[in-house]
């Protein structure tokens, strides 16, 4: 298990190989849906991201003496994003993009150019990754986006995950998506 | 307890509680995986989770999904869909769903999670005086696809044949994308709202009957076995565990229409049904 801590800098990234499982600890952002049309849209970003990264995630979160409680935090579904995520990868300076699902090959190729990796949490598995958020620092966007698509601050303690893509181009889910269309094709011949 | 606590605690019940049957095949897919393989990372992952979700009585997703309410008739004057909705909100509000009601045209949340139309409730026939709640999540749902055969693309006819090849490439597309290992409910026939209906429908079915009818339960074994057969696995990172179950019903089609519908429910497949005392 490698650890990983905020701020995450270039070179540790890019030492980085689909693979390997990795413990992420300190600050994270969530951002899904409507954030990154909000960005596309020209949108300026709520937080810095520089260095920093983004999680897939809509959470469910109850207010907790004047603060926020993280109840259940899984990842959602990345692909939806596809569109979006070379460009804010190029512009946000993020190094982690935590998700689940894998992304497409404009988003692999973005990783590379500028040292990014992706980061698969099991999905649906969201009352463990609420266990490793210790802290909800703030919150953006809320009133914009609504709590399940709100920019949540979280500060992360061993919340546990695989890179599934790397800033070499190096990708389990393409691997799995060209063996698996290979044995239908074998299978149904 | 009146019928607003019971719903409401049926609620938070299928939220945080993987039933039975799907967390025993989950351990099971352990044991057929490499010790030290992603896939049993993932699924040991997966059922600790279950555990913390289940002792938490927190929910083990964090897309509480679309709520699907069956009522059985006897119910109809006692289980309201007016004390549903109040059930709803109240679990909304004691965070054991999530604000997941959006409205299509303006955007805006229904913070309670109700609305015309949500949750979803459908009174059967036959029912008696239980209620089952299903919880389907977006990431499962989107997974979800609809075929009409004749389809050249997959070389798939108006037979048993045909429905194997859609069942097959639906798990292709699907991927890890709507969280595998992942449940199939299949319903040949139908018109195209019926055939979305029946396929769901077919995810309430324990998982380890098999269907009534004697080709079908032919097929949902041979289709599952090969579905595991095409290395997709837990999360789509690899593995032997593409799907823990496959669930095929058949309903009428008129001459001209053959659609085989494929409802894909991930891992959380949660389900549960009460009985209501009169």
């Amino acid at each position: 298990m490698i650890e990983l801590k905020y701020p995450f800098d270039e070179k540790t990234i890019r030492s980085l190989r689909a693979g390997d499982a990795v413990s992420i600890t300190g600050r994270i952002y969530t951002g899904r849906d409507k954030f990154h049309k909000y960005f596309a849209d020209g949108g300026e970003l709520p937080v810095d991201f520089r260095d920093g990264a983004l999680y897939h995630c809509g959470p469910v979160i109850v207010e907790d003496n004047g603060g926020y409680k993280v109840v259940a935090a899984g990842p959602t579904t990345s692909v939806r994003e596809n569109p979006y995520e070379p460009d804010f990868i190029a512009k946000s300076g993020v190094r982690l993009v935590i998700g689940k699902g894998g992304m497409d090959e404009a988003t692999l190729e973005a990783m590379r150019k500028y040292g990014c990796v992706y980061v698969q949490a099991v999905g649906g598995a969201a009352a463990l990754s609420a266990a490793a958020v210790k802290n909800v620092a703030g919150v953006s966007m809320l009133s914009e986006f609504g709590a399940a698509e709100a920019v949540w601050h979280f500060d992360v303690s061993g919340f546990c995950g695989v890179v599934a893509m790397d800033s070499h181009g190096g990708s389990l889910f393409s691997d799995v998506a060209k063996l698996s269309e290979k044995r239908f094709s074998e299978i149904v011949a | 307890m009146d019928v607003v606590a019971r719903i409401a605690s049926l609620i938070r019940e299928t939220s945080s509680s993987l039933p039975d049957d799907v967390e025993r095949s989950i351990k099971a897919a352990v044991r057929r995986e490499d010790a030290v393989s992603s896939a049993a990372v993932v699924l040991k992952t997966i059922l600790e989770n279950v555990k913390l979700a289940r002792k938490s009585g927190t929910p083990l997703c964090q897309d509480t999904g679309t709520l699907t309410f069956f009522v059985g008739d006897a119910l109809r004057r006692k289980v309201t869909p007016q004390k549903i909705k109040k059930a709803v909100a109240l679990a909304t509000e004691k965070g054991w769903l999530r604000k997941n009601t959006i409205d299509s045209v303006s955007g805006a949340s229904y913070d309670d999670n109700c609305a015309d139309g949500a949750p979803v409730v459908h009174y059967v026939e036959h029912g008696g005086r239980t209620v089952t709640l299903l919880m389907k999540g977006g990431g499962s749902e989107n997974m979800s696809r609809q075929y009409s055969l004749p389809d050249s693309g997959l070389d798939a006819g108006r037979d048993l044949a045909g429905v194997r090849k859609c069942i097959l490439d639906a798990v292709v597309k699907a991927q890890g994308y709507g969280c595998a290992p992942g449940v199939l409910g299949v319903c040949i026939g139908g018109d195209r709202a019926t055939g979305y209906e029946t396929a769901k429908g077919q995810l309430l079915r324990s998982l380890g009957d098999g269907s009534p009818d004697p080709k079908l339960r032919a097929l949902e074994k041979k289709a599952l076995e090969e579905a595991n057969s095409l290395g997709i696995g837990p999360m789509g990172l690899g593995g032997r565990t593409t799907l823990l179950g496959l669930k095929i019903a058949a309903r009428p089609r008129v001459p001209a229409s053959f659609f085989v519908t494929v409802a894909y429910m991930c891992w959380a497949l949660r389900r549960r049904t009460i009985e209501i005392p009169a």
